[in-house]
């Protein structure tokens, strides 16, 4: 190699040199030796994820907005770093950043699968009725008659409880 | 501590003698979970995480499933403890290396074990012996509907169940079944396996996750994404692809007696004289001639009621098991030692191979 690379972490010259293909395209990456142990290289379902949340940043170009979450203080350098988010508010705070990141590692970018109906009754009836409309508007829209069938059941019962409880308590 | 965990009689890894069945081991599947607005374990202080153990420890207790249940502080626990725990899978490595504040539950009967403040605020695992994707779903579904009707749960209608790793978000769900996968290691037909489950978003990893290759021939196989999809659709891809690879491997074996017949009853009787007779034995070769001998009952060579047993081994010959049953924490040499004589007693009643069986089978 002709020319010593840089690390693309830090400014320090690069000694480790990686290859990875993910979804048949290929990733290069070259650290120096401190940046490698810090990325854990070492251990390779981590190292993919960093990885990829690299590729996000160079495909946006340019400088990015640090953003954080104003209930656990998570930076976006941090979620660059560990590609772990802090707690359950950071995901509206990092959605931008999260969906490249999603497209690449899952089948979707949506949930599908079941939902803590119970649970989210209790923390917010008027939020839930809004997050189980948009499960039903996108079940129709993929007519997936069964899921919306389901979640219109849901809907009405949240009505009819959230009806009763206006009653009790006027 | 965990005492009661080893002696119980009826655990279902190590003494449920009526599901064992050939090729596939057992089936857990996993959910991530965690609470709406406390960070999550990695970046909560410790005042939270030791709020979070407390207060999820009192709403598992209050779940029928884990009436007589055992709870263990992780911190209360030694090296050894928490590595017969691994060896058990009813924790993770990631929990045993986890700051002050992390727990878990494990049921009665060892089916179902919570982690609590390990990546996740909580892991909840089942296990059962046996290919049993679908009952295993229903039974943890059911269980996590029940904790979160006690349990503030962190939700999203666009991401699903909420996770501190990407890789788990949505349905939370990895599903995991343990494969003996023989025939296809010996015909060395198992690299191609992986890398064509692979592109299916399937993963397969050694016994003890990352790295532990090929040891006794056993596999993980478990889903890779978890978004984007419902969890009786992942569940059944996987078992789609699952039935795929016993097929691969039932033919791989026929195809062993066929091409080498002689090679590969060398390769079981050895493994049988091994175990009855050997007086030094490291873990891998341990389960590596355990492994034949688990062949050997798929050939019914041995009698059927002696898989069981074959089964706990694998589990009782791990180096943690060995030290822990000899109530000391012992050199590798003296474990060898140890092991080959546990072996060498419990095997020393098994009847001879009767390699007469196979005629039907060829």
């Amino acid at each position: 190699m002709s020319e010593s690379l840089k690390c693309s972490n830090c400014d320090n010259q690069a000694t480790v040199h990686l290859t990875q293909i993910i979804n048949s395209k290929i990733i290069k990456v070259d650290l120096c030796e401190a940046c490698a142990q810090a990325k854990g290289v070492t251990d390779p379902e981590g190292f993919s994820l960093a990885d990829l949340l690299n590729k996000s940043t160079n495909e946006s170009g340019g400088e990015e907005m640090s953003l954080t979450c104003p209930n656990c203080g998570l930076k976006t350098a941090d979620f660059r770093r560990t590609g772990r988010l802090g707690c359950s508010s950071c995901f509206s705070i990092f959605a931008p950043l999260l969906h490249p990141v999603l497209e690449d590692m899952h089948v979707g970018t949506s949930h599908k699968g079941k939902a803590p109906v119970v649970a989210l009754s209790r923390q917010s009836a008027a939020t839930q009725l809004q997050d189980l409309k948009k499960l039903l508007a996108r079940a129709i829209a993929e007519e997936a008659y069964e899921d919306a069938a389901k979640y219109r059941d849901q809907i009405k019962c949240l009505k009819k409880d959230a009806v009763n409880l206006e009653f009790s308590q006027s | 501590m965990i005492e009661s965990l080893l002696n119980c009689k009826d655990a279902e890894l190590t003494h449920n003698t009526q599901k064992a069945t050939p090729v596939v081991l057992s089936t857990r599947l996993r959910l991530a979970r965690n609470l709406v607005g406390i960070p999550f374990p990695e970046r909560a202080s410790v005042a939270q995480r030791s709020d979070i153990l407390s207060s999820c420890e009192e709403h598992l207790s209050n779940i029928d499933k884990m009436k007589r249940g055992n709870f263990f502080d992780v911190s209360d626990l030694s090296d050894l403890e928490k590595q017969v725990l691994v060896e058990r899978h009813l924790i993770s490595r990631e929990l045993c290396e986890s700051k002050q504040g992390s727990g878990v539950f494990i049921n009665k009967d060892q089916t179902c074990s919570v982690m609590i403040n390990e990546e996740d605020h909580l892991r909840i695992q089942f296990m059962k012996t046996g290919f049993h994707l679908k009952n295993v779903w229903k039974q943890i579904d059911k269980f996590d509907s029940q904790l979160e009707d006690s349990l503030d749960v962190a939700f999203d209608s666009e991401f699903g169940y909420l996770t501190a790793c990407p890789t788990n978000l949505g349905t939370g769900l990895r599903a995991s079944v343990m494969m003996h996968l023989p025939g296809l290691v010996i015909s060395e037909q198992m690299e191609r396996v992986i890398r064509a489950v692979n592109q299916l978003g399937i993963t397969v990893r050694g016994l003890f996750g990352e790295g532990s290759d090929a040891i006794g021939h056993v596999f993980q196989i478990s889903n890779q994404q978890t978004l984007g999809e419902k969890e009786s659709d992942i569940i059944d891809r996987l078992g789609n692809v699952l039935k795929t690879v016993i097929d691969h491997e039932v033919n791989a074996r026929f195809k062993c007696l066929e091409d080498s017949r002689a090679k590969l009853l060398d390769q079981i009787g050895r493994a049988y004289g091994v175990l009855r007779n050997g007086h030094v034995m490291t873990s891998n070769e341990a389960l590596n001639h355990l492994s034949l001998l688990r062949l050997a009952v798929d050939f019914e060579l041995l009698p059927e009621s002696n898989r069981a047993d074959i089964d706990r081994f694998f589990i009782e010959s791990q180096p943690g098991h060995i030290q822990y049953a000899a109530n000391a924490g012992i050199e590798p040499d003296a474990r060898d030692v140890c092991r080959a004589t546990k072996l060498r007693e419990e095997l020393g009643s098994l009847p001879a191979l009767d390699f007469d069986k196979l005629a039907d089978l060829t």
